[in-house]
Formats: structure tokens, sequence, C-alpha cells
């Protein structure tokens, strides 16, 4: 009977990125010297559910990776070592370390073993007290031709046999084992009491029996005291414990695997009995002494038997330091064969699932799909009655009341359907205090982060595409934004920095603040970087707000060193071109001294918009209801013509550049005069133009369908949707549109962003 | 007409049924008394003229798009794609609706004809290279000719014939 695990890939992989992310949030919280143990513990299970499930799919490189993290964890909650700050970080580099791990077995790309062992490597130095600066200069002392990770590299060799063993996958391992490696015959005992709701966990003894006896030998003996009278015996009660002896070449932490899954529902006891080397076993000459006496030891040491798996290194490890000198080359031997073994567990048969992607919902979410359904159910049902006999006056009032009905609750399904694919923005906010953390440290900033409207939900699409621009604009802050202590205390401000994330919805929108308490934009340079850069002159008289959005411009860049987080020059533009591919917007808002303020604004979904339906000639155009401004019928006083035949509208002391909606998609038969048709200002990117249409047909929320999947991209188009009549309507991209008249504002207005630069004065 | 559209549909159906390796089945559509053949694989429905939704700036070949059941389907003119002369469009003026594989996706896109006129089974031995002339810039779209009952037809590349982008 065998299983197809790939099958259920996919949602390891899920659960596994999830825990990462709770480990992480989990671990930022942590400071070092306090031990929160109900913090540790949070990390801790999600570690050991992330190595359970490696375990059980196979994916060995997980497992024996997490088996560091998780001993680590173990011995800072048992109190056995402090937690510093050191310990936080390493902690962290393994998270990452195994998100990217875990990524590469998704996708079944190569694993990054440089990375993965040297983060192993420096967990197992923690493990053995070497840690960096401390004890690691006289374990180098004591012998020098041998790396310093000797004795982790002993262990993993435990656990590469403790891993291998469950999945046969590589036990050609042992032929590349180290010749000195030492084969003993182990007796343990084991006492295994479990609690009497055991298989009610899905557990079966069984199996676990089944498995030591696949290690070595065993004998069991069940105690059948506790069993009750057959009368008053529960069927699903497991009354029964056992006891049993296991001969071979099993090491603790081999039989600790294997009652893995029942060990919180157990009383499992192991105790090392009686150990003694193979004579099989090719041992150097040197080492015979060290090992010998290393078996004579451990019964001392051992026997006081560690009842949980996670003790064992480090009761090994105290056994190992006595034995002090293990030869320095079977270390060098396993670890290039533990890598060649880690990259045959990354191509498992996997299929192709990567790309599929899911989203948890809230079962809420689902009852409110279900009620509503059920509703839908009982108004089709009043319906089809109002169909059965003759029709009369008062079948003709059921029937509205049934349409109206249906109406509301097909707009109620609507909703929820929508709603599921809505997630809280915490998805996105909770990446922050990481990416904070780390830019702050390399930059020498203290910087504190407050997340605000956490719960505020947004599509999931959108949320995806949001986080790589937020990510650079947080970085931004820190980086252009906030100063450096000394640079804070000189102004008479607080040596930590602040920067809110912010969300909260806003009409039909969404919108994200990220906002700093740093210097603020420098305006002086902006502009002069900009007049260099020949996006604007000399005589150019700009306000501030208008300087400030020059930092959108591609290429620009006011950072005067070139630094790794940001300064490069490539990053706002790419930001506002994200932004805007999302039907969203951004703006800044500045003051010297005080921050600045960097406000996305996001519609809240994609796949729905609240449109305005406009009619062109016989055709009928969407304009996204977010972008319009007005409406108005056009008084030609205040129509003035500027050089080149374009139009500008004067509006309330602002110029209003008009585009003829007919004449950029070449309609015929469309009104063409002015004072005959309506003009719908509209604005994107900060940039207002009226389109003039024919008339107005009226507002409605339409589902955006691609028009790109069997056509292609049509300017000033973003997408097409189906009306009520079964027609075909095209939604206007607005600063597509903008882009296609390019359009050149008057006067010192003239911020024309699709002027070539060589074209600038 | 629609009876017309109705056996076709059907024959379009049953296709799979008589499938050979080497025999392979096209639909012929008639334009300016020439006639044409697609792989009958590729055609998902044939369908009347209907009002498009324009495109606006488009290439005068494509005539606009419609809803196909809620996907938007662009329709391509072939008279235009061809630089034939263009026809009002009458009852007869049918589309086929094609499912087109390009590398990267396969695209749904209908094309206009004047008429539909039958499907053949066709044997691939007997399919001739179309000779290249110099005048006819349309020889791309052709994939080759071939002699049934003593009418030439044209095979259609549709996978050239479709691309809009490289026209």
């Amino acid at each position: 009977m065998s299983i197809d695990l790939s099958q259920f890939y996919q949602v390891f992989f899920e659960e596994s990125f999830e825990g990462l992310d709770i480990m992480e949030s989990e671990l930022l919280s942590l400071s070092p010297g306090e031990v929160d143990s109900e913090t540790i513990n949070t990390i801790f299970r999600a570690a050991h559910s992330i190595k359970g499930g490696g375990g059980t799919f196979g994916f060995n490189v997980v497992t024996e990776f997490t088996h560091g993290v998780e001993t680590l964890l173990d011995q800072i909650r048992d109190g056995q070592r402090e937690l510093t700050q050191y310990h936080i970080d390493l902690l962290l580099q393994s998270v990452d370390c195994l998100r990217d791990l875990l990524t590469a077995l998704q996708d079944e790309q190569e694993v990054d073993e440089a990375n993965t062992q040297d983060v192993q490597q420096k967990i197992e130095a923690v493990l053995n007290d070497e840690e960096p600066g401390t004890a690691t200069a006289p374990a180098n002392e004591a012998a020098p031709s041998a790396p310093p990770e000797i004795e982790p590299d002993k262990k993993e060799t435990n656990e590469e046999e403790l891993g291998y063993g469950f999945f046969d996958e590589s036990y050609e391992q042992d032929e590349d084992a180290p010749q000195g490696e030492v084969r003993t015959t182990k007796f343990w005992e084991i006492s295994f009491i479990p609690e009497p709701h055991l298989f009610k966990t899905g557990n079966e003894p069984l199996f676990i029996f089944r498995e030591l006896a696949d290690l070595a030998e065993l004998s069991v003996t069940a105690d059948t005291s506790k069993l009750l009278p057959l009368k008053e015996h529960v069927i699903d009660d497991c009354m029964l414990s056992w006891k049993l002896t296991l001969t071979g070449d099993v090491t603790e932490e081999q039989i600790n695997e294997v009652f893995e899954w029942v060990e919180d529902d157990a009383e499992i006891k192991l105790e090392l009995i009686a150990e003694f080397e193979d004579e099989d076993t090719e041992v150097n000459e040197e080492d015979k002494p060290v090992e010998a006496a290393a078996a004579q030891k451990s019964e001392s040491t051992l026997t006081p038997s560690p009842t949980t798996e996670a003790d064992a290194p480090k009761t090994v490890q105290t056994a190992q330091a006595k034995t002090s000198d293990v030869p320095s080359s079977p270390p060098a031997k396993a670890t290039p064969a533990k890598a060649s073994s880690g990259g045959k567990a990354k191509k498992p048969k996997e299929s192709k699932s990567s790309e599929s992607t899911s989203i948890r919902v809230g079962i809420d979410k689902v009852d409110s799909l279900i009620n509503i359904v059920g509703e839908l159910v009982i108004t089709q049902a009043m319906l089809s009655q109002v169909g059965e006999g003759e029709f009369d006056e008062h079948k003709q009032l059921t029937l509205q009341e049934g349409l109206a009905q249906l109406a509301h609750n097909t707009r109620d399904l609507q909703e929820s359907v929508m709603r599921i694919r809505m997630l809280p923005i915490s998805f996105v906010f909770s990446r922050f205090p990481r990416v904070v953390r780390d830019t702050a440290n390399k930059l020498g900033k203290k910087v504190e982060l407050k997340l605000i409207g956490e719960q505020t939900e947004l599509d999931k699409t959108v949320m995806e595409k949001i986080s790589d621009p937020m990510v650079h604009l947080v970085r931004n802050s820190l980086d252009h934004g906030l100063e450096t202590p000394e640079e804070r205390a000189a102004v008479g401000k607080g040596e930590t920095g602040t920067v809110i994330l912010n969300a909260f919805h806003q009409g039909g929108n969404i919108v994200i603040e990220i906002k700093d308490d740093g210097k603020g934009l420098n305006t002086e340079k902006i502009k002069s970087k900009a007049i260099e850069n020949g996006l604007i002159s000399q005589s150019d008289d700009l306000t501030d707000d208008e300087i400030h959005l020059l930092i959108f411009q591609p290429g620009f860049s006011t950072a005067d060193q070139v630094s790794d987080i940001s300064g490069r020059g490539v990053g706002m533009d790419v930001v506002r071109r994200n932004i805007e591919s999302l039907n969203g917007s951004i703006e800044v808002m500045s003051e010297a001294n005080k921050g600045s303020t960097f406000t996305i604004r996001l519609p809240l979904t994609l796949a729905i918009l609240d449109g305005q339906l406009v009619k062109v000639s016989t055709n009928t155009y969407i304009i996204p209801l977010i972008s319009i401004i007005e409406s108005l019928q056009v008084d030609l006083s205040q129509v003035n013509k500027v050089g080149g035949g374009l139009e500008v509208l004067r509006l309330r002391d602002e110029y209003i550049p008009i585009i003829k909606l007919y004449k950029l998609f070449h309609h015929d038969g469309a009104v063409e005069k002015l004072e005959d048709g309506l003009l719908v200002i509209v604005e994107a990117d900060n940039e207002k133009v009226g389109l003039l249409v024919d008339d107005l047909l009226g507002q409605q929320q339409v589902v955006i369908k691609s028009l790109e999947a069997n056509y292609g991209k049509v300017p000033g188009i973003s997408g097409a949707t189906i009306l009520g009549d079964g027609r075909v309507s095209l939604i206007v991209d607005i600063a597509g549109l903008i882009q296609l008249a390019r359009l050149k504002k008057p006067g010192h207005q003239g911020l024309d962003f699709e002027r070539p630069v060589d074209e600038a004065v | 007409m629609s009876d017309t559209i109705e056996t076709i549909n059907n024959q379009i159906n049953d296709t799979d049924i008589n499938a050979d390796d080497n025999v392979q089945q096209y639909l012929t559509f008639m334009m300016e008394e020439e006639e044409y053949g697609v792989d009958i694989l590729s055609v998902q429905e044939i369908r009347g003229w209907e009002e498009v939704t324009v495109i606006p700036n488009a290439p005068a070949f494509v005539k606009g798009v419609i809803n196909l059941r809620g996907t938007i389907v662009p329709l391509i003119d072939l008279r235009a794609r061809f630089s034939l002369a263009t026809k009002p469009y009458t009852a007869l003026t049918v589309v086929v609706v094609i499912k087109v594989e390009f590398e990267l996706d396969n695209k749904i896109m209908g094309i206009v004809v004047d008429a539909v006129s039958d499907v053949y089974s066709i044997d691939d031995a007997s399919i001739s290279q179309a000779p290249s002339s110099g005048d006819n810039a349309n020889h791309r779209y052709i994939k080759g000719l071939v002699n049934v009952e003593g009418q030439m037809v044209s095979l259609l590349n549709l996978t050239k014939l479709l691309n809009l982008e490289i026209s």
C-alpha cells in the first residue's frame, strides 16, 4: 500500500511557509536575554511541524536543517542557553534559509547548498558552544588542521542516519561514510506508556514497533495490567503499555524520530543499557582508545535518560566533549557526501503544482456564501411558483417582489464571492518588521515600525503585486528619509525614527500610507538634479509638490551615494508604474525635517469596477468612476486654444486640456463640437484632463474581462466588459489615454512626463 | 442559412470519429469565388455575423470584438486580411471561430468569411506547396494547395494568418 504523497506537497509547502512567517514575526518580537516562553513555544511548534512535514514527505534536507534549529530553540526554551542577539539573528537567517530551501523544493530548483550549510554549521557551532569569537579559537588551536565544525559534523552524521532511516533514498550514504566511523551495538530499553486517547490521534503502536524493528532487533513486552474487565472496556481507549528492547546500531535520535508523532500522547522513556563496539568496524588506531573511553563513559553520561528528543544532541555533545579529539577526516568527508544526498532529495517526482495558488478563506466567509445561496434557492422556488398556472395581477406583484429579491441576492452573492478573494493586508504588512529590522541594522539607524489597519482587506491579486513596491518605499524611507541617531539628536528629535504603515478604506479605494518622521525630501536637491537631467528648465517655477513628483521620473535619484539599499536610480518610476498597472496611484507629501508620506491608492479589487458608461458615436465606453472628478457642459467662454490646436478649459483656476475621444479613437458620427457634448473631467497621475463624449449613459458595476487574452493590448483601453444586453464595451484607461494624446500642458504646469529628455529645454 | 451552420457544426463535432493519422479534415469556405480550407480540429464553432464592438485604432482587418459566452473574441475580416475588396455583410456571412495555438498561449479568434462551403477529408500527401509568386503577399498565409474534385482549395496557415503582431 503506497500513497502518492506528492498530492499533499502543495499543502505542506503552504503550511510550512505560513509556519516560517510565524517564526519570523515571533523571532522579531524577541529581545535578547528575555525569554518569553509563549513566544519561544510558538516558534518551536512552527519549526517542529515543518520538520515533521519535511520528514513525512521525504524532504530530508528540510528535516535535517530544521533539526538543528529546533534543538537550539529547545535549549533556549528550557533555559539551558541564554538567548542572545546572535541567536536571534541566526534563527532569522535559518528562516530565510528554510524559505529558500522550500521554494527551491517547490519549484524543483537547485538548492543553494552553500548557504544552507553555512547557516547549518553556524547553528551546530552554537549548539557546541562555539559561538563566534568565543569558543572557536581554542578549538582551532587544538586541532589546527581541522575545520572548527568537527564536532557538529560528527553529530550531523547521526542526523543523516536518522533522516535517511525513514526514506530509503540514500543508504548509499554509508559507502561514502568515513572509514573512521565507529559502529556500535547498543542495547536500548524503551518504556512506552501511551495516554488512553492514543488511538483517537490516529496512531497505531504496531506501526511504531514495525518501524523500530526495521532499525534493529526488537523485542516487545506488553503490560496488560491496566486493562479493564471486558465489560467496562472502552474499545477506543488504549490501556496497554509496552516495554521494548532494541539491540543494534541505533542512535537515540533514530528512536526518538520513530516516536515523534506520539511523543505528546504518551510517556516515552529511553534508556541506554549497554553499548559495545562492533568488532568488524574499521577504526583508526588512534581513535580506538578514545572511542572506548567514550563507550565506557557513555553509560554514566547517558543513563540519566533524557526523555525528550531535543535533549539528545546536548547529551551526545557532552559525551563528545569528553572524548575531545575526534579525527578530523571524517567530517571533511561527511560534508560533501551530505551535500550530494541533499541534492538528490530535492528532485522528487513532484507534479508541477507550484503555479497554482490557493487562498485560505475564513469559514465565516464561506458560511455567508452558503447563506446567500440558500436564500437564492428560496427566491428561485418562489419565482418558479409564479410561473405555474394562470397569470393574474396578484402574481405580477409576487413576480416583481421575487425579481427584486433576486437582484438583491445576486448582488450579495457577488459581493460575498469577491470577499473570498479579499485578505487582510497584514499578509503584506507582516513582512515589514523584518525588512525594517535588517535595513535599519545595515544603515545603523534606529527605527520603530508602527503598523496600523492591518485588518483592512484587499484583493489577493492586488496584494501580491503591491508588496514589492511597498518594500521599495519602506526601504527608501529608511535610507533617504530617516536620519542617523546622531543627526536626529542634532536637530532635537528622538534618536529613534518612526515609520508608520497605515492602511484604510476610502471610498471604493484602499489607501496605504508609508509615513516617516525623517528629514523629508530635499526640494532644492531634487530640483537641481532635475535641471541637470533636463527634466525641467531653470526658469520653470514649480511648487514644492510638483518638485516632489519628480522623484517618480525614470532614472532619478538624489542619493549622494549608491548604496545596496537604494539610490541606483531605478525604483520610484518602477514603483509608480507597478501601482498604475493596478489602476492605482501614488502621491508624495513631504515637509522638511518633519518627514514624508507616500500615499498609495488602489482599487479594492481588480475584477470589478464601478464605471460610468459614456457614448461616443455608436460606441459605449466605460470610464472608471474612481478617476472621474466631475462631468459638465462646456461654457465656451472658458475654453482657450493653445498653440497646436489644443483646447484648454479653465475650470476654477485650473487649466484642463481637452481630449476629444472621437478624434483619439477615430470614430465617425460623434458629437464634434464641445458645446454639444459633455466633458468628463478625469484625473490620472495628478494630471487632469477633460474627455469629450456625446453623452453620459449611466453608472454600473462592471466585471473586467481581458482584451489581451485573445487580442492584445490596446493603447488607451484597459480591458473590456459585457453589458446587460450581451454587447462588449471597452473600459477606458485614463493614464494610457493621456499618453496616447501625448499632451503638453501649457505654461509652468508643463511637466510633460512623456517628453523625451533630449527634447527638453 | 442557420440550417447550413447547424449541419456543419454537427460535422465538426463528428470529426473525431473518423480521424486518421495522415488524413485530416478541413472546413472550407468561399471568398471571392475561391475556396479556402482550415484544419477542422482548430474550428470551435460557426456563427452568423453579429454586431461587433469596434476597437479604437485597430488595423482595418480587425472588425472588432464580440462576446462569446463571456469571453472577448476579436473578429478578423479575411477579405481585408487578404487585401481583397470588401463586401457588405449579408445573411450568409459567417464567422468561423477558431482556436489558434501560438507559442505562448492559445487564442480564440473569429474569421469573417463570405460563406462556408464544405468539409473535406484530405490526405497530407496530396497537399502541394503553394507557388510563391512575387506579387502575392498573401502567400505566407497559405499552408498548401490541394485539389478536391477538380476544384483548387488553399489551405490556410492559421498561426501566421492570425498572428496580429507580425502584420
